[in-house]
């Protein structure tokens, strides 16, 4: 199936998972059109990660299905690195690889999976090096950088392979406050540039500043989404009244 | 009764399977024999080494430095030394002078090989007991000790009642390991003519000449034997396991 | 649907896990190992030594104790020359065929992964004596291969007897490194693209490196003293040449000291290893 610009980059009809007995994901549909920005919010356990990881086909759905630019990601025989080349994921946790350098860090993907010339993904790399911000730390370990630090370099490292979509798992969960305004920047800027980015997070200023639409989740399910406008000072559910009160 | 017949019938010499062990009555009583030796040597060596383990962890605690320094010399010998030749020490070696003057006048040694081989396999066990042990009784909290001792107790009744109890839990899967290995290392025997399996086990093939059927045979009963021995240990664990603890 | 493998059940009785010291127990672990236990050791060995040397005997012609193991000294060395060299082989063989099996222990398929796991524990616990007669006795003596003949002669066959039970420790220690790898690592490596087999090799087994070290270590001094036991399958390794000497002397005074000769030999062989064994322990433990 082609995929053209006027349909949704990332769409995802009626989606259901479940981790054994438990049903994590109850009926997830929307989409995302490119070069927008979405956040999901939601209280713990409601499903929004496994959304995500789903997304990049790290867990298998049940029913329903996910479309990323016309790949279908439940699709068993799916050939997984076509999608993994469109789909980008920052984690949590960072994930960099302690044994490796910065630069060997975000040179390794596209040297070994894409199988690029090494003069070019260098001198590609050190460009992302630079742009989240961090030249001077090309031969650094992950071991001797802060947690912003770190994370900056994991969002250079999945932007080394050019996708199309970009995947944020709560990527400031872990950080100190100080740090965490250097990473939000960092995306900031990428969305800025007309990335597709599909944030999952609790910083919720930011999502109010930077989000085209903002998703609530609970119990595995859309409550209610909208423009950060409406949906922030006009929430109609009242749960997602209730979360926000919580929460702001 | 006929299927029982037909099947040691199949597995007579003259088929395919030479499994004398099972077919016939006197190859089968010797193998017995001879893994009920392993049995005994097994158990004895076990029993000992964990006395000596639990002994050497306490004087591993003692005040007195020069006990220390004796039971860490004791530990580092045997430790990093082999064990076969630990065993021919203690036999050859040890056994040939310390004799003792027979009935009919003739010296005797004291000690048989069984005797030699129990002696040398629970020293080997027992040094590394001791060192597992050890390593428990340090995981004991400081605070617990104590709190032990602000509520009275003498160093004996602390490990007695307090230390060894958690030790004992903390150490069990090293300790395992290390008496499963001494179950294997019983083959050593072998080596000082103790009539355990192994032993048994070459008489059989030397004189029947079915080396890889009594080979695969001999590391099916090692297995089984290791089976049950784990089987036990996770019993006792199981019966030992605090609710909350460790986790 | 993610690659990596699942990790054991809790509760389980770990009997096959590594022993593991917590790091602030560890000061305490040293003091086993000083300059005092040494100092006791040494002492206690050229006590034992020395005092036959002092017990003459009536007969002038016999010759000292110290003058016999000085005599015997080079044969001896060179059969321990000889327990050197096949520890090192046999340990190179099973380290390499260890790193394998443990890899397969954890692939995701279920067939390879179950037929892994028999041979490891097939060969983790069999004796290694019974494993030595079993390749002394039923590998050929020589195979032809495309018209040449290789032959095998004895220690070759101890070599690998000996390869078999390294091979089984190391598929052990492998698979407790492979799985102790954070997941964030194999996600974050999937995410970007790489196969299960450019994950393992180039991202999984170097950060097991440092993990399994301390083990292998141990697992060489162990092995180095189970080497005596080729001489019990005929291979003329340090102590079938110290049995010949002692039958060779015949001589009663000489069996102690000759024994614990042999045996402070494997005493500083081994030592060392363990105290370096024990210092990366100390430092892997805190990373951990």
């Amino acid at each position: 199936m082609t995929w053209t610009p006027d349909q949704p980059i990332v769409s995802l009809k009626d989606v259901r998972k479940s981790f054994g007995t438990v049903e994590v994901l109850s009926g997830i549909t929307l989409d995302v059109m490119k070069g927008e920005v979405i956040c999901i919010i939601g209280p713990s356990g409601s499903g929004k990660s496994t959304l995500i990881r789903c997304i990049n086909a790290l867990n298998d759905i049940q029913a329903g299905s996910i479309t990323v630019e016309g790949l279908e990601v439940n699709d068993p025989k799916l050939d997984k690195l076509s999608l993994r080349k469109k789909v980008g994921m920052v984690f949590q946790q960072y994930n960099l690889f302690p044994h490796k350098t910065v630069l060997q860090n975000v040179m390794m993907a596209p040297i070994k999976v894409l199988r690029q010339n090494r003069a070019e993904v260098e001198e590609r790399a050190r460009a992302l090096i630079a742009k989240v911000r961090l030249n001077g730390k090309e031969d650094a370990y992950p071991g001797e950088l802060s947690g912003g630090q770190q994370q900056r370099v994991a969002i250079a490292r999945s932007l080394a392979m050019n996708p199309d979509v970009m995947l944020f798992d709560e990527v400031t969960a872990a950080l100190d406050p100080e740090t965490v305004k250097e990473v939000l920047t960092t995306i900031k800027d990428l969305a800025a540039e007309g990335m597709t980015c599909i944030l999952v997070t609790h910083e919720m200023g930011f999502a109010r500043e930077i989000a085209d639409c903002v998703y609530f989740t609970d119990r595995g399910v859309i409550v209610e989404s909208g423009p950060p406008a409406t949906f922030f000072d006009n929430a109609q559910d009242p749960r997602t009244q209730q979360f926000l009160s919580q929460i702001l | 009764m006929e299927f029982a017949n037909t099947l040691i019938d199949w597995l007579r010499p003259d088929w395919f399977l030479n499994l004398v062990v099972i077919s016939d009555d006197y190859n089968r009583g010797r193998y017995l024999a001879g893994l009920w030796m392993t049995v005994k040597l097994s158990v004895l060596s076990i029993f000992f080494s964990l006395i000596i383990g639990i002994l050497g962890a306490a004087v591993q605690g003692a005040p007195s430095r020069a006990l220390r320094v004796l039971v860490g010399a004791f530990v580092a010998f045997f430790r990093n030394t082999p064990p076969l030749v630990q065993l021919y020490f203690f036999y050859f070696a040890i056994g040939t002078v310390l004799r003792i003057t027979g009935e009919n006048g003739l010296p005797q040694p004291l000690v048989s090989n069984f005797g030699w081989a129990v002696i040398a396999l629970s020293l080997f066990a027992g040094a590394l007991n001791v060192e597992i042990f050890r390593a428990g009784v340090e995981a004991v909290p400081r605070s617990t000790v104590e709190a032990a001792e602000a509520l009275g107790y003498t160093r004996l009744q602390i490990y007695r009642d307090i230390v060894l109890p958690l030790a004992i839990r903390i150490s069990l899967p090293a300790l395992g390991t290390n008496l499963v290995n001494l179950v294997k290392t019983t083959t050593l025997a072998y080596a000082i003519a103790v009539p355990e399996l192994l032993y048994i086990s070459a008489q059989i093939w030397s004189e029947d000449l079915n080396v890889r059927e009594m080979m695969n045979v001999l590391l099916v009963s090692y297995v089984g034997l290791v089976a049950i021995l784990v089987w036990v240990l996770h019993r006792w664990e199981k019966t030992l396991r605090i609710p909350g603890y460790g986790e | 649907m993610t690659m990596r493998p699942n990790a054991p059940v809790r509760g389980h009785m770990p009997v096959l896990l590594p022993m593991r010291i917590r790091a602030d127990a560890l000061p305490m672990a040293d003091r086993m190992f000083n300059v005092w236990t040494a100092a006791a050791l040494v002492l206690a060995l050229a006590a034992v030594l020395i005092a036959p040397a002092f017990a003459q005997d009536a007969a002038p012609e016999k010759r000292s104790i110290i003058a016999i193991l000085l005599e015997w000294t080079p044969t001896l060395a060179g059969g321990f020359g000889f327990n050197v060299l096949i520890s090192i082989l046999s340990m190179a063989i099973g380290t390499i065929l260890g790193v394998g099996l443990g890899v397969l222990q954890v692939s995701p398929i279920r067939p390879i992964r179950s037929v892994a796991w028999l041979i490891t524990q097939f060969f983790r616990n069999s004796p290694w004596l019974v494993l030595l007669f079993y390749c002394i006795l039923l590998i050929p003596f020589q195979i032809e291969i495309f018209g040449t003949k290789i032959p095998f002669p004895g220690w070759i066959k101890a070599v690998i007897g000996l390869s078999l039970p390294v091979m089984a420790y190391m598929s052990e220690y492998m698979r407790g490194a492979i799985l102790s790898i954070p997941t964030g690592q194999w996600e974050s490596a999937e995410s970007l693209g790489f196969s299960r087999g450019q994950i393992m090799t180039g991202i999984i087994l170097p950060q097991t490196v440092k993990r399994v070290l301390p083990s292998w270590m141990n697992l060489y001094a162990v092995l180095t003293m189970a080497t005596p036991l080729v001489s019990i399958i005929g291979v003329s390794d340090v102590m079938a040449l110290t049995r010949a000497a002692l039958s060779a002397e015949g001589r009663v005074d000489l069996l102690i000291p000759m024994y614990l000769y042999i045996l402070s030999w494997f005493f500083i062989y081994c030592y060392p290893i363990s105290a370096v064994t024990r210092l990366l322990e100390r430092k892997y433990s805190v990373k951990l």
